[in-house]
This record gives structure tokens, C-alpha cells and sequence, in this order.
């Protein structure tokens, strides 16, 4: 909005992408949408695959919809919103592998002969 | 109907609380009475509760907090006072339950009502001027995002007479704020309360990161804009990237609590554990919200009043990144005794130590600044050297407690409570102090008087000593926090001494309050004429004070750092033009408010299962929201010939008073 400048930034930049972008991103999410639901239903993925492989498509899907329907990319244009891309991926990254890595250590740790721990390794 | 609602709700039996309930109705009425019998409602609603200004939006927002202040010290002082009688035989005059509630609403108040309004207040009052911005980018989510704090504050308040407070501590940790283990309604208050009012942080955060990227005048690169505009751009990503996390955490919460889900429950699987280290995640981060902008406050304080250019910009611009990368990789020291192992804990004690490195080369480069320059010991340059010997102080004690080792000791004794308010009282409140009386005249057009204010700076600082040092004692003699009642007796006299620091402080509140009203009495005194009372050197010292609604006339061109000060130099400062173009302006509205009115509503239905009220909450939000989406009428234009008579007005008699005046130094002479 920029509301008293009178002028709006993110058109001048061409950033909207074209129709053909539009279709490409759409058919991309589908089939990954699809490969989702099959991976779960299909039967033909064995039991410990299935979840890694729904998170792997689900990445793949986040990355698909931010490139052809955001428009990130390292175009000229794009460089802002490139470099807060990345610095998200890196904060995500941060809460994701910090938390699994301090909750799977803290559970090792604290509840060895639990029924919910399976593993029983530490570390 | 009602839900859980009835009369019982309100604590009848309770002496303190329906006294203090008293006062506060009184004086609500007389407040009340006063503005309608001197008809200020309609120049409140128009000029005020509607307002997209973000200068006005800033000061709501100062007042806001310090109304706060106020309920958090009594908080406060009430712990003192029971910490210092409730020792063996004697109870003390609160009793246990009442007790937690005050220590829990104390946190929170604090942290989430006083600081961060006076933080947010802070950036909404000096970023777009610095930045030489006629207002934020999106200026009505700025006023839905005060309400949303405001919506915040009400919840709060409201807890105190309709209900409880949570007794929890202030970040209610599961699974004592489960259902189970927490029945009543005071930690339902905690959630929507933060709720709504961290949904407000979240936004300002967008709205200022835009801002700052966005709508710089034009040639201001960003390695020309101000120190505290940096800490501010670093202040809001962080926000950004952090509030979500508190807003899933207590979402999960609330989940557990009003859907019978089991996320941090003792059984079926939930895990108490995953929620500290979601709150953690948030909370890290949170304590560099807090005091980033503050150091940038004294950066353009000590370069201000010490006459020079700041030492090592650059190398501030970087340590302001790297800890605001460095907050996220810190949060498990907030819990070293939950049982991580050694290769986990020695990675976050390492972390935490490499994250005071930065910090220290910003106070070697304050340091710096001041060494061989022409220090003037006003106010805010008082507040800095305060600062940065009480937070060295209390840096130091945060590295010890770094080392897993020690901190198994510290952990939740008292001396990680004098720690935390050593840095938060001699960094995030000092820092604030030295910023109300640095930017008062541009907010206001006069400058705070010195006599009050030094009163109250030398309360403050003894009385922070005095009620805070002998708590490390205490935490190294083992007493532990929050505690109602104790049987030693060795604690007592440190104690005592303690509650009669915490009356020190009390009276600095009382002069600085003191200070604002003789200041305004006086004001005709103490008047600032030329919009640079302190010889500045950044864009917010070249318009008028208080600024008008515009900002600036004429955007500023920008080739350097510190350019207000190569006009002044270059004598090409406070430049009349001849013509002057019409001005686009964002109109009031007073769809910010409406929204958090129902936004309130809906908060307080949901914390008293008025499942009816909560939809028509829900439904007024959205719609208001609807409705203000399709105005399309929401911006005008200044004609050039206002703009043309309101600068002239500033203008011709400034060039007359500086005239025989070195334009570089024209700020101090004159006023």
C-alpha cells in the first residue's frame, strides 16, 4: 500500500508471473499432491518409508507454490524476497532440527524404560 | 448463558483485591466524569482513538505502558513487602494463592504491557522520522495493532476482579497449567489475553520491516540509515520469525485445555518438556526484542552528546545482526536442568557465551565514542553511563550462569531473578528512560525539566542496587524463587533490605511521573523552538518539534550517514522552498479499535465458555474488517498552500534566531 507515496512498488517490477508459470505450478502441486495420497493409500510404499516420504513431497510442494505462485527467484526484483526466503528456511531449520534434536535427547535421557520410547538409545 | 459466568466469580472475600478494585472504579469514574464534563470525547475519538498517525499511535502507546508500570510495581512492591515479613512463624498478608497470581501477573505485565508497548510506542514515534517517511507502510494495521495490545491489557485487567489470574508463573508451563492442575479460569486469561496482543506484535513487526525496507526518502542506502533504525529493522524481523511460535505454543495450550487434546499433558502421550522448549524458542529471541532498539537508543544518545560520530557504525550495524541470528541458537540455557545431556548443554552454554562477544563490542564502541569527545551529562547521557555499568554487571552474571555446571546450582534461585532484572531494569527500562527524555521534545515540543528527573535517576539507580544485589546473595545462600513463605532465618535481613530498595524505586516512579507534569506545567519555559534541542545528528532533528502530521514538508535527500548534521555543518539545514507540492495522507479510522473491541469481546467469551458471545466477537472482527476492506475513501491529499503556511510559520522566524548562530551548534545555544 505505501499509501501517501501514490506509487506501488511490486508492479513496476513485472513480478507477476505468466499464465504458463501459473499452469506449471499448478500441475506440479497436483501430481506431488497425488504422489502424497499414494505414498498413504496405494500400499506399494513399505510402513517406515511412508512417513519420510509425505514430509519429502510436502517440501517439494512448499518450494513448487513459492517459486511459480510467490515468484521468488534471484532475478533482480526478487533479491529481498530471495534473502528473507532464505533466512525463513534458516530459522525453520533452527526450530525444526533444534527441537527434534532436543527433545529426542531429553526423552533418552528422562524416560528410558518408557512405553513411548522404543528405542532406548542415547545420544 | 452465561457459561461459566456468575457472581461467585468476583473475589468478594478478598480484602486486598476488592480494595484495590474500589480505587480503580473510583478513579475510572472521576477520569470518566472529568472528560465528559469538559467535553473531550469527540477531540479524543477524532484526534486520538482514530488516529493512523504513527507518532500519536507511539505516544498511546507510552501511556499505555507506563498506566502498566504502575500495576506491575504494585505487583512488585507487594512480593517485597511479603518476602520481608514471611519468614518462619509469620504468614506475611498474602496468602498463597493470591500470591501466585501476583507473581505471574507481574511477569507478564511487565514483559508483555510495559516493555514491549514501550518498545513498540518507541519505534512507531522515531523510525518514519528517521527514515525521513511521511508514516509506517500499511497505517491502519498500525492502529488495529495498539487496540490489539490494548485488548491484551483489558484481559489482564479484568482477571484481577472477575476471576483470577493464572498462578503459574509467567509462562505457564504444563502440566500445572493444564486443566487438571489448573482449574479455574486464570490461565485462560493468560492465553487470550497474549493472544490478541501478541497477534497486535506480529503485525507492527511486518508493518515496521516494510517500512524500513520500503520506504526509506530517497538515496538513503541502508548503510546510511540511523543505529537505532537498524536495531529496530533487526528488532522486527525478529519478531517476525519469533511471535508465531508463541502464538502455536499457547494455540496447543488452549487446545489441551477447551478440546480435551493431550499436547503437553502428564498422560496419553502428551509432553510437558515439548512446550518449554516452544516457549524457550519464542522467549530467547523476545529478550532481544526488547533491548536491541534500546541499544540503539544509546547509540544515538552517546554520539549525540558526546559530539561526535558514533565509533564503529559498522561494526554496530553487524553485531546488531549477528545477535539477532545468534538469539535463535540460545534458547535451551533456559533449561539446562530438564535433563538434556552433556553434548546438548555444552552446545547452548557455548552458544550463549559467544552471544555476549557481540554485545561487548557494542560497548566498547559507546566507550569509544565517548573517549576524547565533549561529553554534555544531561538526562538521557546520565541514563547511558547507568546503563552501561549495571548491565556489564548483569551480563556477567548471565555468562556465569551460561556454564551448565553453575547454572544446576542458580537455576531458579534468586539469583537468576536478580540476573534477569539486572539486565532487563539496567538495560530495556534505563534505555527507555534515556529515550522518553531524549525524544520528549520531538514528541512533544518541549523538553522534560532536568531537576525531577535527576531525583528520579538516582532513585532508580540506588534503589535498583539496593533492592536487587542482595538477591544474588540470596540465590547463592539457596533460596529459590517465588517462594510465599520461608523458614530461615538467615534470608530475612537481606530481604528486608531488599523491600526497602524496591521503596526507592517506588519513589523514582513518583519524580519521574512528577518530572512529566511540572514539565508540562512549564512548558511555555521550556519550549523548543528550532526542532534540534540537543544538537542532533539524524533526520528526526530537521523537522519541526513536535513534528507535524506530515513529517517533512519536502522528503530529505540523503547522500551520507548523519546527514542532518552535513546540512547544519554545510549551513544548507532548514531550507524554505518556494513551492511545495500537495501531500498524500492516510485518513483516520476508527476500524482499528472496533476491531479489538470485539476482539476483546470475543477473548473474554472464550475465557468464560460463552460460546454465543465468542461468535458475535468473531463474527464483528471479521466483519469490521470486511467492511473497512471495501472503503475505498481512506486516504487525502494536504494542499501544498497548507503546507506552504505551516512551514512558513516554523521557518521564517527559525532563520531569524539562527541567524548570528553557527548553524552546526544552533540547537544547544538556542534552547
Amino acid at each position: 500500500m505505501a499509501s501517501q507515496h501514490g506509487h506501488s512498488d511490486a508492479h513496476a517490477h513485472g513480478a507477476h508471473g505468466s499464465l504458463k508459470t501459473y499452469v506449471i505450478g499448478f500441475v506440479l502441486s497436483l501430481i506431488l499432491t497425488v504422489l502424497s495420497f499414494g505414498c498413504v493409500m496405494s500400499g506399494a510404499v513399505p510402513q517406515h518409508l511412508v512417513m519420510p516420504g509425505i514430509v519429502v513431497f510436502c517440501v517439494a510442494q512448499l518450494l513448487v507454490q513459492l517459486v511459480f505462485f510467490l515468484h521468488m527467484s534471484a532475478a533482480p526484483g526478487q533479491r529481498d524476497n530471495l534473502s528473507i526466503g532464505v533466512f525463513t528456511l534458516l530459522i525453520i531449520a533452527i526450530v525444526v532440527v533444534g527441537s527434534l534434536w532436543v527433545m529426542h535427547n531429553m526423552n533418552a535421557y528422562m524416560i528410558p524404560s518408557s512405553m513411548q520410547m522404543s528405542s532406548g538409545s542415547i545420544g | 448463558m452465561f457459561g461459566k459466568l456468575s457472581l461467585s466469580a468476583i473475589p468478594f472475600d478478598q480484602p486486598i483485591i476488592m480494595g484495590t478494585g474500589l480505587v480503580v472504579a473510583l478513579l475510572g469514574a472521576a477520569l470518566l466524569g472529568w472528560l465528559t464534563f469538559t467535553r473531550k470525547w469527540g477531540y479524543l475519538w477524532s484526534e486520538w482513538f482514530t488516529t493512523v498517525d504513527h507518532k500519536r499511535i507511539g505516544i498511546m502507546y507510552g501511556i499505555l505502558a507506563t498506566v502498566m508500570l504502575l500495576r506491575g510495581f504494585a505487583d512488585a512492591i507487594m512480593m517485597r513487602a511479603q518476602q520481608a515479613m514471611a519468614a518462619n512463624d509469620a504468614a506475611g498478608f498474602l496468602p498463597p494463592h493470591h500470591y501466585d497470581q501476583i507473581f505471574s501477573a507481574h511477569g507478564v505485565i511487565m514483559i508483555f504491557f510495559v516493555a514491549m508497548p514501550f518498545v513498540v510506542g518507541l519505534m512507531n514515534l522515531v523510525v518514519p522520522l528517521q527514515i525521513g517517511a511521511r508514516d509506517v507502510a500499511y497505517p491502519f494495521l498500525n492502529s488495529l495493532s495498539f487496540w490489539l495490545t490494548a485488548s491484551g491489557v483489558v484481559l489482564v485487567m479484568l482477571s484481577m476482579f472477575i476471576g483470577d489470574f493464572a498462578a503459574t508463573g509467567w509462562l505457564a508451563y504444563p502440566p500445572l497449567s493444564e486443566l487438571k492442575f489448573s482449574p479455574s479460569v486464570g490461565v485462560d486469561y493468560y492465553i487470550w489475553a497474549l493472544q490478541l496482543s501478541g497477534l497486535g506484535t506480529t503485525l507492527s513487526g511486518i508493518n515496521f520491516v516494510v517500512t524500513i525496507l520500503k520506504m526509506r526518502t530517497p538515496g538513503m542506502k541502508l548503510m546510511q540509515m540511523p543505529v537505532f533504525t537498524w536495531t529496530a529493522l533487526v528488532t522486527n524481523i525478529l519478531i517476525v520469525a519469533a511471535f508465531p511460535v508463541l502464538t502455536v505454543a499457547l494455540a496447543l495450550l488452549a487446545a489441551d485445555r477447551y478440546l480435551d487434546m493431550h499436547f503437553f499433558t502428564n498422560e496419553l502421550g502428551g509432553n510437558a518438556m515439548l512446550y518449554v522448549n516452544l516457549i524457550w524458542i519464542w522467549g530467547h529471541p523476545e529478550v532481544y526484542i526488547l533491548i536491541l532498539p534500546c541499544f540503539g537508543v544509546f547509540s544515538e544518545v552517546v554520539a549525540t552528546f558526546s559530539g561526535k560520530p558514533l565509533f564503529g557504525y559498522k561494526s554496530m550495524v553487524y553485531a546488531t545482526a549477528g545477535i539477532g541470528v545468534l538469539s535463535f541458537i540460545v534458547w535451551l540455557h533456559h533449561f539446562f536442568t530438564m535433563g538434556s545431556g552433556a553434548d546438548v548443554n555444552a552446545f547452548f552454554g557455548i552458544t550463549t557465551m559467544i552471544i555476549s562477544i557481540p554485545t561487548g563490542v557494542k560497548l566498547f564502541n559507546w566507550l569509544f565514542t565517548m573517549y576524547r569527545g565533549r561529553i554534555r551529562f544531561t538526562l538521557p547521557m546520565m541514563w547511558t553511563v547507568a546503563f552501561m555499568v549495571t548491565f556489564t554487571i548483569g551480563g556477567m552474571t548471565g555468562v556465569l550462569m551460561a556454564v551448565p555446571g553453575a547454572d544446576f546450582v542458580l537455576h531458579n534461585s534468586l539469583f537468576l531473578i536478580a540476573h534477569f532484572h539486572n539486565v532487563i531494569i539496567g538495560g530495556v527500562l534505563f534505555g527507555l528512560f534515556a529515550a522518553i527524555n531524549y525524544w520528549w521534545p520531538k514528541a512533544f515540543g518541549f523538553k522534560l525539566e532536568e531537576r525531577w528527573g535527576k531525583a528520579s535517576f538516582w532513585c532508580w539507580v540506588v534503589g535498583f542496587y539496593m533492592a536487587f544485589m542482595p538477591l544474588y546473595v540470596l540465590g547463592l545462600m539457596g533460596m529459590t524463587r517465588r517462594m510465599n513463605h520461608y523458614a530461615n532465618p538467615a534470608w530475612q535481613p537481606y530481604l528486608i533490605v531488599a523491600a526497602v530498595g524496591a521503596g526507592i524505586i517506588a519513589l523514582g516512579i513518583g519524580f519521574m511521573l512528577l518530572q512529566f507534569a511540572v514539565s508540562i506545567r512549564n512548558r511555555a519555559a521550556n519550549r523548543d523552538l528550532t526542532g534540534d534541542p540537543w544538537g542532533g545528528r539524524t533526520l528526526e532533528w530537521a523537522t519541526s518539534s513536535p513534528a507535524p502530521f506530515y513529517n517533512f514538508a519536502v522528503l530529505p535527500e540523503v547522500e551520507e550517514l548523519d546527514q542532518f548534521w552535513a546540512d547544519k555543518e554545510h549551513k544548507r539545514a532548514y531550507k524554505q522552498h518556494q513551492h511545495y507540492a500537495d501531500i498524500h495522507m492516510p485518513r483516520n479510522t476508527g476500524a482499528g479499535l472496533i476491531m479489538a473491541a470485539f476482539g476483546t469481546v470475543m477473548g473474554f467469551a472464550l475465557i468464560w465458555h460463552i460460546w454465543w458471545l465468542a461468535i458475535v466477537g468473531l463474527v464483528g472482527m471479521v466483519g469490521t474488517f470486511v467492511a473497512r476492506a471495501y472503503n475505498t475513501d481512506v486516504d487525502y491529499y494536504v494542499p501544498g498552500a497548507e503546507v506552504e503556511k505551516i512551514e512558513r510559520a516554523r521557518l521564517v522566524p527559525l532563520h531569524k534566531l539562527i541567524e548570528n548562530v553557527d548553524p552546526a551548534s544552533a540547537g544547544q545555544k538556542v534552547a
